[in-house]
């Protein structure tokens, strides 16, 4: 596989979380706002390129059948370290991601990577997949959280974006806006891939 | 009554799937089918409740008085996936019939986030040992009849005329926003 085709496949073939539906929980609870939609992205993609580069350099050390076990190692102690920057420097924002930090341990789209992609892949291809996954799920978790924050709460970024007399919907802010929201989205992104005949239409 | 009160605050107010949005990816990935989706939601219970025990005891008598809570994430999923792993083996010698209708959801649950997400919880909301067991109980308990609920609905989605783009997943996904509105009805029930 060449760089430029690993590079390139997490920012629409395998778009997460649309195109790989993992990492739901993350695309759900923390897109209330694009603020911490794109602090949860950046960190889940310090996390996938630091794991994808461990694994896969320690992939013919790992024996096969316990290696599940220590992918969850390896993931949990880069998370403890993000959890720990992100308490030191970013103090407000992680107060606002909360458990939703500690919790980037099990998502699913780190293990499905290190398993899928990094414990067969050398290891700077490996860390070329971190960052265009993570990267993909940056730029989702960032629209999906400027379409609830502009809509349920009438800003950008924290800035009005309307006059006063504009009427939030709070519900796009409220959990079922956040299922809905993808909901719709990944529809859209189906009828394009229609239209232009291509073959990769989650089902 | 607090205990009561709790309960039906995690069951229905604070739902764990739609209204806090954990667990997710087996939400969608399992629910396809009714009887798999009542294997998946009885291993969370039971697995969400030890674990729940486990991390608690391990939180308060061994991190805590030795200054080490920063390391809580790695030591909770060490706790939940080798809970898991012995809970497998145990049901494997034990108990056939309990085995064969776990089995198969037991590993992946290690890598549910209902589970971490509720032994992250009790740390949060301070509970003391009796409320641990109830919040967890009733969480997970919440996760499973949203599950069973909404594999229902995606049986009869089957058969109904989606258009073509929304198909699948797209409709799983506003069926939950909808089912999730249902829910958030609850909202003031239980402060």
């Amino acid at each position: 596989m060449s760089y430029k085709k690993v590079l390139l496949h997490g920012l629409w073939q395998d778009l997460p979380p649309f195109r790989l539906v993992l990492g739901l929980c993350p695309a759900l609870a923390v897109t209330a706002s694009i603020e911490n939609g794109l602090g949860m992205g950046l960190a889940a993609t310090f996390v996938l390129i630091f794991s994808n580069m461990l694994i896969s350099m320690l992939r013919n050390i790992i024996p096969d059948q316990v290696r599940i076990a220590c992918f969850i190692v390896l993931i949990a102690t880069l998370v403890v370290i993000v959890e720990m920057v992100m308490k030191a420097y970013f103090f407000p924002l992680s107060q606002q991601l909360g458990i939703y930090i500690p919790l980037i341990v099990v998502n699913c789209i780190i293990l499905g990577r290190a398993e899928a992609f990094a414990s067969r892949n050398p290891v700077l291809l490996s860390m070329a997949d971190g960052l265009s996954i993570g990267i993909g799920f940056t730029l989702s978790l960032s629209l999906v959280g400027s379409i609830r924050e502009i809509l349920g709460a009438g800003t950008w970024f924290g800035i009005p974006l309307f006059g006063s007399n504009f009427e939030p919907f709070e519900f796009m802010i409220k959990a079922p806006g956040a299922f809905l929201c993808l909901g719709i989205l990944l529809g859209l992104m189906n009828a394009y891939s229609r239209k232009r005949g291509e073959s990769i239409i989650q089902t | 009554m607090d205990l009561l009160l709790l309960a039906i605050g995690a069951i229905f107010v604070n739902n764990i799937l739609l209204a806090q949005y954990l667990g997710n990816c087996p939400f969608c990935g399992v629910s396809k089918k009714l009887s798999t989706s009542v294997g998946m939601g009885l291993a969370v219970i039971f697995v969400a409740t030890l674990a729940s025990i486990f991390t608690w005891f391990a939180y308060h008598y061994i991190l805590k008085p030795y200054n080490m809570e920063f390391i809580r994430t790695l030591a909770f999923i060490l706790i939940i996936a080798a809970l898991v792993q012995f809970v497998e083996i145990f049901l494997k010698k034990q108990s056939k019939t309990l085995f064969n209708a776990l089995g198969i959801y037991l590993p992946l649950i290690t890598t549910n986030c209902a589970v971490m997400g509720i032994t992250l919880l009790n740390i949060k909301y301070e509970f003391n040992f009796i409320e641990v067991i109830v919040f967890s109980a009733a969480s997970a308990a919440g996760f499973t009849i949203a599950i069973i609920l909404f594999a229902g609905l995606r049986e009869r989605l089957i058969i109904a005329p989606v258009p073509k783009a929304m198909q699948g997943t797209a409709i799983a996904l506003v069926t939950a926003g909808i089912m999730s509105m249902a829910f958030l009805g609850f909202t003031g029930m239980v402060k």
